[in-house]
């Protein structure tokens, strides 16, 4: 296989990771001010207590990964996306700090000033992550050089912002679902209906972004029209979208989880085979960053496709260990405060 | 404020990383104590040693976090920030980021939930091998980030290439990037900087216990383990040090002579400056104590032969003087210091008469900073010293920068980056504060006793299977819900918080 191929495909690999992963750490901090009372809070909070971390050693590694293999589409995107990015990094910055310093003082004033970081900070990272996806699929002005010329306004298109808000309702959703198998009784009725309303919105706001796709950014469907069997990606992922509510009506968390996960996988997948063979859109006359323009030397990708065999098989044992440890539900005692 | 953008993106780049390496040593040296502290255990089955472990592990994991959160901001850093530099060095300087994450952060932060959530989940075995997996993985992650910064200061196994209208480095030798000439000798300096820290750290508490006669047996053994620690590693600092120092008086010329304060190169041995300020107007140092012919002997063993100076340099790539000549003393200064510290220590320990010596332990409660502040000086030294070279002899940092990105956002930046640290600070000592005022566990006997049923009672009502935060023992759990324990452990309880 071609080196620049396989790195475009395990770039995926990691980004699927961490949307799977992340994506519903950063839904339970979305849905967290919904939820009443001090206990409940530290539940939810409690649920992905050991997991977070791990879950965003996937976009580290993303980020390693992609400075590596393709470092002029790290620079131009990160550069050119510069505000946004710091504001991603602030808001990881802010969540992490968040979920560790919560509990550590029993002052209203306190946890009432966590609480809300928490949710803030999810919430901006989800959107920004979903409309820098936007942006890079939908494309952006690049100069010939292949750097980001557009300036701040320049991001802010219809479609990238539509992104960012189906990446809400997706985190959320997936959050909602998540949370159903980690918490019991009234609480886990209450975070039922959230993924019912979270769902229904999804499933809209996908069906407007497929609108968007189809009707304004038209160099989305190349790869279709090149790859017809690439169709089956759609509907497979309208498949995973209708067995969660089969899940939820017939109250098989683990399957609606499971549907959710795989429904997050195909979007990942259908987002990266319409960017193929580029990294970053260009929507001016200049070339977009493809993944031979913009990569490393050829040895450099083999050396790093060896790390990543080596490495690979050993992250998803740890992986595997850690969600093994701390399977099953949280349990707090109603006299935990 | 007429700063330009190269000025402004050097000030974020120096706060941000400056603030990120508060923590990294900090947990690799904690780290390293904890695994002697339950191994001990292991060995021993001595339960002191394992109330030990736990109770270093709560501050460890506080520091971890905010190690972490500030550690990803760098993660991305260079490509906001300096993207001309990521184009420029992406294929050498990427693979050693992208190996740091696989190799390392999953390592860490994979064993970190059993280290910290897992005391009553997993066996003792499957315990400790979490810990020195924490310990190893963040080694590995000093390994992969100082193999990707000294090549950035001596760099090997690659080759210039056109690429898309500009230059850029390839990599030709993978491992002769790796054993670049100042990798192995930085990476020993900066894991027994953070040895060191760890241990003053350690030091520093339970000095403070001893002095206010609280878990005395607890402060005792602490102590004198990272006595060992620090005493060993502070000596292995100046040898390391020492090569270091010659390293770089062959590797880069400049930035020793920036260190030195030396401006113009004699015929004879050159003198080494204890202390002092240099004047680059006038290309001398002033107020100094000097030792005639010491740095010839150092760097060529040779009291005879002189050292290059600075004048041997072009003007337009000579270093600052001043920081790095000021910010390398302070370091090393503060090396023998702690080499003197810690050894007169052992003496009076070995004697039997060291905690007896309050002031003496006053000494050490306060000394922490010291490794703090010769962490970063070291860094300062080093990586000012390398300027105007973002890469050295390739790579100017002025043409390194993310020219496209406007003034104004990137003060905006850091700004924010100031205030969100400031607060990060804050939160950080008033939460590490709480921990050492609330003290240690009552170490807990290996089988069934009244202590026993705490933790179980712990255990059932907190532990849980989804865990708690980071820092959450079960300890703290079962404090707050006293309300469910059985009468016995509410009496342990009551014992352990008025000690
Ligand atoms: C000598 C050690 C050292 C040095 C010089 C640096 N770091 Fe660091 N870093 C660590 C040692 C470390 C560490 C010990 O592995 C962490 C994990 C917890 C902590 O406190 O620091 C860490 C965390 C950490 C993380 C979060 C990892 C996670 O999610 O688990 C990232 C992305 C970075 N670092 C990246 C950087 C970059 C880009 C640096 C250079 C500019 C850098 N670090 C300097
Ligand atoms: C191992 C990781 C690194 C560490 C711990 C580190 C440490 C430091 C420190 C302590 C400073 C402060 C110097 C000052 O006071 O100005 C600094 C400055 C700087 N570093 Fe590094 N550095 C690292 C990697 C890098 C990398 C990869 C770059 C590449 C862009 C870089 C570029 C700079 C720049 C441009 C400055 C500002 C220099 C100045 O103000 O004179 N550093 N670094
Ligand atoms: C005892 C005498 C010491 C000597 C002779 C010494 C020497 C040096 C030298 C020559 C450098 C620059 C290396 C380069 O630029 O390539 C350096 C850097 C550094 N030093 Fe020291 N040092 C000493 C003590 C310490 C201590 C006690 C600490 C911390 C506790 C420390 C922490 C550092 C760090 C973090 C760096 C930057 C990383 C690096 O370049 O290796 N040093 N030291």
């Amino acid at each position: 296989m071609d080196l620049h191929v396989l790195w475009f495909c395990l770039l995926g690999v990691l980004l699927m990771g961490y949307a799977i992963l992340d994506g519903f750490d950063l839904g339970v901090g979305i849905l967290h001010p919904l939820v009443r009372g001090d206990t409940e809070r530290r539940l939810v909070l409690n649920s992905i207590g050991p997991l977070w971390d791990g879950n965003e050693v996937w976009l580290v590694t993303f980020g390693g990964a992609l400075f590596a293999a393709f470092p002029d589409a790290y620079a131009t995107v990160l550069s050119g996306f510069y505000l946004p990015v710091i504001l991603v990094l602030l808001s990881l910055i802010g969540r992490a700090i968040s979920i560790e310093f919560r509990s550590k003082s029993t002052s209203r004033f306190w946890r009432a000033y966590w609480d809300f970081s928490f949710f803030l900070s999810s919430l901006v990272a989800t959107l920004v992550f979903g409309v820098a996806l936007g942006n890079v699929v939908g494309g952006i002005e690049l100069s010939a050089e292949g750097y980001y010329v557009g300036g701040l306004s320049g991001l802010l298109q219809p479609f990238a912002l539509a992104v960012g808000l189906l990446a809400v309702a997706g985190a959320a959703m997936h959050g909602a679902l998540y949370l159903q198998l980690k918490v019991e009784g009234a609480l886990r009725l209450e975070v039922r209906r959230w993924a019912w309303v979270a769902f229904f919105v999804f499933v809209g706001l996908n069906l407007v972004v497929a609108g968007m796709a189809l009707r304004g950014v038209p160099h989305l469907l190349l790869n279709f029209e090149r790859w017809p069997f690439a169709w089956a990606m759609p509907v497979l992922v309208g498949l995973a979208l209708a067995n969660i509510p089969r899940g939820l009506v017939r109250d098989r968390p683990l399957q609606a989880f499971a549907s959710s996960c795989a429904s997050i996988a195909g979007l990942t997948f259908l987002a990266a085979a319409a960017l193929y063979p580029n990294l970053v859109v260009s929507s001016s006359s200049a070339p977009s960053l493809d993944i031979w323009r913009s990569a490393s030397s050829e040895a450099t990708l083999r050396l790093m496709a060896i790390i990543a065999m080596i490495g690979m098989p050993l992250v998803a044992t740890y992986t595997a260990t850690v969600y093994w440890v701390f399977r099953g539900k949280v349990e707090l005692d109603e006299h935990s405060y | 404020m007429d700063l330009t953008l190269v000025e402004l993106s050097r000030a974020q780049f120096a706060l941000t990383v400056m603030f990120h390496y508060l923590f990294p040593p900090l947990s690799i040296g904690l780290g390293l104590l904890m695994v002697v502290m339950e191994g001990l255990y292991l060995r021993t089955g001595n339960p002191q040693y394992e109330a030990m472990a736990r109770f270093w592990t709560r501050i460890f994991a506080v520091n971890f976090a905010v190690g972490v959160a500030s550690g990803i901001t760098m993660e991305f850093q260079f490509g906001t920030n300096w993207a001309t530099y990521s184009r420029f060095v992406g294929d050498v300087f990427g693979s050693a980021l992208a190996a740091e994450g696989i190799f390392a952060f999953f390592l860490e932060s994979g064993f970190l939930a059993v280290l910290v959530f897992g005391w009553n989940r997993v066996g003792p075995r499957m315990h400790f091998l979490s810990t020195v997996m924490v310990f190893l993985g963040s080694c590995f992650s000093a390994v992969w980030i100082v193999i990707a910064n000294s090549w950035q200061h001596t760099p090997a196994g690659f080759r210039l290439v056109e690429h898309e209208g500009a230059l850029r480095a390839e990599i030709t030798d993978f491992w002769a990037m790796v054993f670049n000439p100042s990798a192995m000798h930085r990476l020993g300096h900066v894991l027994l900087g953070s040895f060191i820290l760890g241990a003053f750290f350690v030091m520093s508490i339970s000095a403070w216990y001893l002095l206010r006669h609280r878990h005395e047996d607890f402060a005792r053994k602490s102590f004198v383990i990272a006595l060992w620690v620090g005493a060993l590693a502070s000596w292995g600092e100046l040898v390391s040090g020492h090569s270091q120092a010659r390293a770089v008086a062959h590797n880069q010329p400049a930035k020793l002579a920036a260190f030195e304060g030396h401006f113009v190169t004699a015929d004879h041995g050159t003198e080494m400056w204890l202390m002092g300020w240099p004047n680059v107007e006038e290309q001398r140092v002033e107020y100094g104590i000097a030792i005639p012919k010491m740095l010839s002997l150092l760097v060529y063993d040779d009291f005879d032969r002189p050292v290059q100076a600075l004048d041997q340099t072009p003007p337009q790539d000579r270093p600052p003087v001043v920081v790095p000549f000021v910010s390398y003393h302070v370091m090393v200064g503060l090396g023998m210091l702690f080499i003197g510290m810690t050894s007169l220590a052992l003496v009076l320990w070995w004697r039997g008469r060291l905690f007896s010596q309050r002031w003496l332990l006053w000494a050490f409660v306060v000394a922490v900073i010291g490794p703090y502040v010769a962490n970063q000086t070291g860094w300062v030294a080093a990586e000012v010293g390398r300027q105007p070279w973002v890469v050295y002899g390739l790579l100017r940092t002025s043409d390194a920068v993310s020219a496209l990105v406007p003034r104004e956002q990137v003060l905006v930046s850091i700004i924010a980056f100031g205030l969100v640290y400031l607060a990060l600070l804050a939160v950080w000592l008033y939460v590490v504060n709480e921990k050492i005022r609330h003290g240690p566990p009552e170490p807990r006997p290996r089988d069934g006793s009244a202590s026993e049923s705490l933790v179980v009672a712990a255990a059932a009502v907190g532990m849980g299977r989804g865990g708690h935060s980071y820092t959450e023992t079960s300890a703290d759990v079962a404090a707050r819900s006293s309300v469910a324990l059985s009468r016995s452990a509410r009496e342990d309880e009551r014992e352990e918080e008025s000690r």
